[in-house]
């Protein structure tokens, strides 16, 4: 068995080396290793953990990797799976920047066709989790609206609507109205029993 | 002021202000880099997101190394001071964070608030795919076109249905994408 803090590394910079186009794109490679594979924490848990990931600034990869290892192992698990997101990349831009330029990159014929098969399967890996999540928060007929309606609003690219900090703040406000409401009913019909 | 310092405050602040991940990120940071402190030009900070966009790792910390490294005239140092100055504020915040819903898991705010923030959560998602589903990934012609979506629908079909892993899809449809782009 592997110590904990190394497997907490290893799997981070597995994450970091393989999480091309953006942080929701890596959705999908942390359920796998965090959630399937580890059982370091719940489904449900999980996407209660991107909600506060997402709802903090800064980059959502890095902002992940930092909940995890400090619910597993505080402080020293948070700094080693930080830095295991962010190696990767460091080293990968920093060889570029010191011995290439821009150009040879941009304009290898090789590289530009392994990502032009790369980029849409990025996309499906961001499909998979909106599915996968869908389950986790045990959406049904009744909520199905809200997961709709905020990805389209955003889609529309439209001023304030489309704007994704909008509906983390409603969400939270909407949830903790409905929840107080929905106990106070419960009070109630015990009240009358 | 020395470059280090302003290299390390401006990324700091960048971190703070950079909600919604990545791409969001990118107009905030051409800001502060291109026009504000006229570290690069527009076509450079152009190249380096091509750039990230073919090298792993979040955008934020692909610019920040970079930059880092490029403005203080090629010091390894510089790379690093930018990278960490850009995750410093947002790890703060999230330790904070993290303990404090930990802490609070079963009151029945923080209950309520995560009840309506999973379905929201579940949308951003949605959102992200969306967008992306542009010509940038996709490809302007028809015959890409069609074989991008052709890989892509494979791709969620494994994703979804079967166990395999998201890492073995990469690397699969690169090897695609090398033999029939």
């Amino acid at each position: 068995m592997l110590n904990i803090y190394l497997q907490l590394f290893i799997t981070f910079f597995k994450i970091g080396a393989f999480t091309f186009g953006g942080g929701w794109a890596m959705i999908a490679l942390i359920q796998r290793e965090v959630v399937d594979k580890h059982g370091w924490v719940g489904k449900e848990e999980f996407v209660d953990m991107l909600a506060v990931a997402q709802s903090m600034p800064g980059i959502l990869a890095v902002n992940f990797s930092v909940a995890i290892g400090d619910r597993l192992r505080g402080f020293k698990g948070s700094l080693v799976s930080a830095l295991g997101t962010i190696l990767p990349s460091f080293i990968i831009i920093l060889a570029i920047a010191m011995f290439l330029t821009p150009d040879t990159i941009k304009n290898n014929e090789t590289l530009n066709s392994i990502f032009k098969g790369i980029r849409p399967a990025v996309v499906a890996l961001i499909v998979a989790p909106v599915l996968t999540t869908a389950k986790s928060a045990k959406i049904n007929a009744k909520t199905v609206a809200i997961p709709v309606a905020v990805a389209l609003l955003i889609y529309s690219g439209l001023p304030v609507v489309s704007n994704p900090v909008l509906y983390i703040v409603l969400g939270g406000i909407g949830g903790y109205v409905y929840h107080t409401w929905q106990l106070a009913r419960e009070k109630n019909k015990e009240g009358r029993q | 002021m020395n470059i280090y310092l302003k290299l390390i405050l401006t990324y700091l602040k960048l971190g703070l202000f950079g909600f919604g991940g990545g791409y969001a990120m990118l107009s905030l940071i051409q800001q502060e880099v291109v026009q504000r402190h006229g570290w690069i030009s527009l076509t450079e900070f152009t190249d380096i997101v091509a750039i990230s966009q073919m090298t792993p790792g979040p955008i934020g910390i692909n610019s920040a190394t970079y930059i880092g490294y490029t403005v203080t005239g090629g010091s390894v140092l510089g790379a690093i001071a930018a990278t960490v100055a850009v995750v410093v504020p947002p790890y703060i915040l999230m330790l904070y964070a993290s303990h404090f819903v930990h802490k609070h898991s079963e009151s029945p705010i923080i209950k309520g608030v995560f009840m309506g923030l999973r379905p929201v959560v579940v949308g951003l998602i949605a959102s992200a795919a969306l967008l992306l589903m542009n010509s940038d990934n996709f490809g302007s012609e028809i015959d890409e076109c069609v074989k991008s979506v052709l890989i892509c629908i494979v791709t969620f079909i494994f994703a979804y249905f079967t166990k395999v892993h998201p890492i073995l899809l990469i690397i699969v449809a690169g090897v695609a994408g090398y033999f029939i782009f």
